[in-house]
């Protein structure tokens, strides 16, 4: 792999998604090969905002190649609280580990924590920023589903402040993929996105109704609209609860279309679709685990 | 001497910089982090007639040879600045600024969420698009004037 620190998927070329997934599947149909591949690993995991699933995943991915986690704790119990700079932070836990997966709540903190360490830094997501490694995921799943390539692909939801949309659709500039992105007004992406898709020869298709673009997509991408990074309470609730997917808006969708959302959901998707073919969002969870696996194997 | 040179009085040693466009002299020494508390001789001349420009600002600053990397940041404001480095009341170096590729320490980022707002040891750094600057940090894109993003020293 070309990069030492994984901050951004703009970062990304297809040769290394490609690189990244094609591990991924290998890893999925024998995760026994890679049993002790990596024994005597340690990453170290420091998540400054609350997260369950990202931080398991990338604990079962790290112990599954045979290595070990050490786990910064919350931050109410760390010297995080004592005021401690996140430079000190990681230049001090940078000695006990052979890599630091980052999460944290402002923008641009995994950029400043891998001027400060040599160990990788692998970005778990930085405020309305970033989420490469859930685009590894993404991506995998759609190539399962999907493909990548011819893909017409709805992203909706909170498009300003959902990293894992930003990421998303830097990674898919790389492949032949049609990118629609359905948010109310206030909620859409932000100008750098927009000014990156545009470099990259990219058309930004933006719709505020799901119907406007529904009827030829592949893959529908959901995104919860997320109270905590509105600095405006009154702002965030004028916007709640705007897309519901069910049955009924998906009558008039493609039979093979393939609903995705990086969850945890609040009531985005109705359960009704969960047992539908379309459902795609557990078993992309699942992804996590050999995604990240193959990824910790090419980094570390 | 001409007219022009006559409204701003003549230095013996410093820098000189010229064509700046008019009313935007004040934003060339908040770059330039001069605010006369460093005790510099400081001369301004402002909305002076120019052929070029119509109106343009000039900045005389005694006693100090600013260096190319200082004055390229003017360009995202003065983009057809000339700089002038006087020693003993002659010109001997007369340059324009050019587009830097990276700005550091001189703009804070707009973001409030963005890591360098907080308390890290960084300095803030924006590279320069076309058009505007960006945040290499939180990649947030400022357009239009600068002016007002200027960091406080
Ligand atoms: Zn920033």
């Amino acid at each position: 792999m070309r990069y030492d620190h994984l901050i951004s998927a703009k970062q990304l070329s297809r040769e290394d998604i490609e690189s990244v997934l094609d591990r991924a599947a290998e890893v999925a149909a024998d995760p026994g090969a890679f049993a002790d591949t990596h024994a005597g690993t340690l990453l170290g995991l420091l998540f400054f905002e609350p997260s369950t699933r990202t931080r398991m995943s990338f604990d079962a991915a790290m112990k599954r190649l045979g290595g070990d986690t050490i786990d910064m704790g919350s931050v109410d119990s760390s010297s995080v609280k004592k005021g401690e700079s996140l430079a000190d932070t990681v230049r001090v836990i940078e000695g006990y580990a052979d890599a630091l997966v980052l999460r944290h709540p402002s923008e641009g903190a995994a950029k400043l924590a891998s001027e400060f360490v040599d160990v990788p830094v692998v970005n778990a997501g930085d405020g309305a920023g970033q989420h490469p490694t859930q685009t590894l995921l993404d991506l995998y799943t759609i190539r399962e589903n999907a493909g990548l390539d011819g893909l017409r692909i709805g992203i909706v939801g909170d498009l300003k402040y959902g990293r894992t949309v930003h990421s998303l659709a830097h990674a898919l500039t790389n492949f032949d993929a049609e990118q629609h992105f359905i948010s109310p007004e206030s909620l859409r992406l932000p100008r750098g996105i927009r000014y990156d898709l545009q470099s990259s020869g990219t058309t930004v298709r933006e719709h505020t109704e799901i119907e406007d673009a529904l009827e030829d997509l592949d893959v529908l991408y959901v995104t919860r609209i997320q109270r905590e990074r509105f600095p405006d309470e009154n702002e965030y609730r004028q916007v709640a609860g705007e897309y519901r997917i069910d049955s009924a808006l998906l009558e008039s969708a493609a039979p093979e279309l393939t609903v995705m959302h990086p969850l945890p959901r609040v009531d985005e998707i109705a359960p009704e679709i969960d047992e539908t073919a379309r459902a795609a969002y557990f078993e992309q969870a699942h992804n996590g685990i050999p995604v990240r696996m193959a990824l910790l194997d090419e980094i570390l | 001497m001409t007219d022009t040179e006559l409204r701003v009085s003549k230095i013996e040693n410093g820098t000189v910089i010229d064509h700046v466009p008019g009313g935007e002299a004040l934003t060339v020494l908040a770059i330039l982090g001069i605010d006369g508390s460093g005790g510099e001789v400081v001369s301004i001349g402002m909305n002076v007639p120019s052929d070029r420009l119509g109106k343009k600002d000039i900045v005389k600053i005694e006693g100090r040879e600013l260096s190319q990397a200082e004055v390229d940041v003017l360009s995202l404001i003065a983009p057809e600045a000339t700089i002038n480095i006087v020693r003993a009341f002659e010109v001997i170096e007369k340059h324009h600024v050019t587009r830097p590729e990276t700005v550091r320490g001189v703009l804070s980022c707009p973001n409030a969420n963005c890591i360098t707002t907080e308390n890290e040891p960084v300095e803030s750094r924006f590279d320069v698009l076309d058009a505007g600057v960006r945040c290499v940090y939180c990649e947030t894109i400022i357009d239009g004037s600068i002016a007002s993003h200027i960091h406080s020293t």
